[in-house]
């Protein structure tokens, strides 16, 4: 009997997991639809222009691996479909090198282990000319080895510090704002525009809030700032009076917190309760609509450092603006939607690569990798990129923008 | 000796296949898939001690996988301790845990148990998470040294060598558990499972019994999360979540619950078949997830009994002789072999 019933959980658990595995695939088929109809208007033109200059021959083959499924899904959808809208672009644009572009994607399913046989498959099996992505630090990491030793040039779109700090970086650049610059804009607006000198910080206990309290204690004094207060607080808190009246004691002129959600939200409404008045000034994870739904009127006049994509306005280079426009309007057609930050990760991934594999006439790893490195003022939704041999990181603190929540949504703050 | 190559045919055979593998195939992709079949297959087979043998389910057992794979990774890059020694130490400590756990919920049943299992499994995924003192929280650990014999270093670059390795240490068990099944361990495991009362009152000590499994299948899972810390050299909390536990039940159960061979086919399937379905792209996920319905439906005995249901459906079809079906399944034949040694 007891039999039985494990086999009853099994098919139960069986089907949990084959429901998973529809939800996930339910939205993916939602974007390959929604491709249909897009292409057929898009071909049209360009099969005309295909007879002339179309592309012929082996083609190049870039692999990608990215959070299609998992927890990290919201990132990887949009650079999944940013990816396949990239490769028809190309392809009806007359290709790369004259060859036809492939793009394989891989998903790691948000669990680095998969990211490892992902890589290796790319490699071995699909000979990829490079490898963009993933979409989640772990995987990054994981994955950094593997094209190291496989001498594969990996254009990463996660941002924890150690993927481009960490040695060996010979064949890894990445994309997004990496978490160190997040803070230096936080606290170029603390130290420039608010002209303010005693920060108190109140940071999540967690990798990302360690990590941003590590950063702004490093360089606090390069900018003239003096921490008069710390404070932590574990993720799941519910109230943060007790953190922040110890805070008020210090006598801080501004508060930085450091966290995602909801620790920040919950922090900006008791600072409301207890009548602090101090400037608020958050971090990049706070990003997000979540926040404000939380915070509600408290999060009013919140500031924090964000990509230029959350405000589109304020892209005032016309060479972006013209780029992003774009990205914005392609991305729409195809998946109905405006595109997150993670879609201009993606954006900027493959561009950064295409162009380099453009500059270098090639698709020899050694002569992308030297592409890449001498990559200048390459443009694109997340910002303008220069690689050299020691810097993979590319885009510079002017890259980010402060935004202040007003009326419930984004403006830009300077 | 012929006797003792009839009594083994089938573990000699998937051992020479498995071992002789790495010498048609240099693909570090191919091999890559093994490794981590290898230990998916450690940790499966103490599962399935678990669940086939004893009929206790566990639904937390990836915690067990992180303490063994964090063990090593903590005692590796912190304290300098040799890699293997790491290994052993983190396995001591799993099973240490694993006694501790064992000892309340091997009493409880059925759904309670399932749900304490979950809860311990949350309980370690959130340390994992939280201790970010020693575990590095969400960051994971990186450069998690390779384990090495003098001047004999496993690595993904050295993936024969490390494909030997693990596979070496995967076949052991294998074996182990052949014997467990068959030992007087192993029929107490069994009587507990079919009638727990009437082996109680033949003076088998339940408690004992249903904790040491569930000590075994501790160290077994720990040590396949060591080899993976060391084979990735990376590890991160977000491998060792509530669906990795789902996917080790899947496994087993789909293999077969309760024959050790129905955890290595299971094990096989699930680490193979997925890797084989990526040609349709988007509908991997859904592909897999209905071949696991069919699987369980049709199949009720899992895939060992493939044989047994294929040689039925040709005698109710033409009337084929059954039993040239049933020999050409080496697990099925195992299967039957041990049958008359259980319980039952």
């Amino acid at each position: 009997m007891k039999h039985r019933y494990l086999v009853y959980l099994a098919v139960a658990l069986a089907l949990v997991a084959a429901l998973i595995g529809a939800v996930g695939c339910g939205g993916d088929e939602t974007t390959t639809t929604t491709v249909e109809p897009a292409s057929t208007e898009t071909t049209a033109p360009a099969s005309t222009e295909t007879t002339a200059t179309g592309p012929s021959g082996e083609p190049v083959i870039i692999g990608a691996v990215v959070s299609a499924t998992g927890p990290a899904s919201p990132l990887g959808e949009p650079e999944k479909a940013t990816l396949l809208m990239m490769e028809k672009q190309v392809n009806d644009a007359g290709g790369i090198l004259g060859r036809p572009l492939k793009v394989i994607i891989e998903d790691d399913q948000s669990d680095p282990q998969n990211a490892v046989t992902a890589a290796q498959k790319l490699i071995q099996q699909d000979k990829v000319v490079a490898i963009v992505g993933p979409s989640i630090s772990p995987s990054a990491l994981a994955m950094k080895p593997i094209t190291n030793q496989a001498k594969i040039p990996q254009l990463a779109m996660a941002a924890a510090n150690a993927i481009t700090d960490e040695p060996p970086i010979d064949w890894m650049w990445r994309t997004p704002p990496k978490d160190a610059l997040a803070a230096a804009k936080a606290l170029s607006y603390v130290s420039e525009t608010l002209k303010l000198t005693k920060v108190a910080v109140l940071h999540d206990e967690n990798a990302f809030g360690a990590s941003g309290l590590a950063e702004i204690e490093k360089t606090a004094p390069d900018w003239g700032i003096e921490i008069v207060a710390k404070e932590s607080y574990k993720t799941d808190e519910t109230d943060l009076t007790a953190q922040l009246n110890k805070i008020k004691g210090a006598n801080p002129e501004v508060l930085v917190v450091w966290g995602t959600n909801p620790g920040p939200a919950v922090a900006a409404k008791n600072m409301k309760q207890l009548g602090m008045d101090i400037p608020y000034v958050g971090s990049h994870g706070i990003a997000n609509k979540t926040f404000i739904d939380l915070a509600g009127d408290a999060a009013e006049g919140v500031v924090f450092p964000a990509g230029k994509l959350l405000v589109p306005s304020s892209i005032v280079d016309p060479q972006q603006k013209a780029v992003v426009d774009q990205f914005a309007a392609a991305y729409e057609a195809v998946v109905g939607s405006p595109p997150p930050t993670f879609a201009g990760h993606a954006f900027d991934a493959l561009g950064l690569l295409l162009s380099a594999i453009d500059t270098a006439q090639s698709t020899d790893a050694a002569a992308i990798q030297t592409a890449l490195n001498e990559t200048t003022g390459f443009t694109g939704p997340d910002g303008v990129y220069n690689y050299t041999p020691t810097n993979h990181d590319g885009l510079s603190i002017d890259d980010m923008i402060v935004v202040k929540i007003e009326g419930g949504s984004w403006v830009l703050a300077e | 000796m012929v006797a003792f190559l009839r009594r083994h045919v089938a573990f000699l055979a998937f051992a020479v296949v498995m071992m002789g593998l790495p010498f048609f195939t240099s693909n570090t992709y191919y091999l890559s898939v093994l490794a981590f079949t290898a230990t998916r297959l450690m940790t499966s087979l103490g599962l399935n001690l678990l669940m086939g043998q004893a009929g206790q389910i566990s639904l937390g057992h990836a915690a067990f996988v992180g303490m063994g794979a964090y063990g090593s990774a903590i005692l590796t890059t912190r304290f300098g301790m040799n890699p293997w020694l790491a290994m052993v130490v983190a396995a001591v400590v799993a099973a240490v845990v694993a006694g501790i756990i064992g000892i309340p919920t091997t009493k409880l049943k059925g759904h309670y148990l399932a749900m304490a299992t979950l809860g311990f499994g949350e309980i370690v995924l959130i340390l994992l998470i939280q201790v970010k003192s020693i575990t590095k929280g969400t960051d994971g650990i990186t450069g998690i040294p390779s384990l090495a014999i003098g001047n004999l270093v496993f690595t993904q670059y050295n993936p024969r060598a490390m494909h030997l390795l693990l596979w070496g240490v995967a076949l052991l068990m294998l074996r182990m558990s052949l014997n467990l099944a068959d030992s007087r361990v192993g029929r107490a495991l069994k009587g507990l499972h079919r009638a727990e009362v009437a082996a109680t009152s033949l003076g088998v000590d339940a408690t004992f019994h249903k904790v040491q499994a569930f000590m075994i299948s501790a160290v077994f899972a720990s040590i396949a999360g060591s080899f993976t810390a060391h084979y990735v050299q990376y590890i991160s909390p977000g491998s060792f979540t509530l669906t990795f536990s789902v996917l080790l039940v899947t496994g087993v159960v789909i293999g077969g619950l309760g024959s050790i061979w129905g955890a290595v086919w299971g094990t096989l399937v699930m680490m193979i078949l997925p890797e084989y379905l990526k040609q349709y792209e988007d509908a991997t996920n859904l592909v897999f997830g209905i071949l696991v319905i069919v699987i369980m439906i049709f199949l009720p005995g899992g895939l060992v009994s493939l044989g047994s249901a294929l040689g039925k459906l040709r005698t109710r079809v033409g009337g084929r002789d059954r039993r040239a079906a049933d020999t050409s399944d080496p697990g099925s034949l195992e299967g039957n072999a041990r049958r008359p040694g259980g319980a039952a």
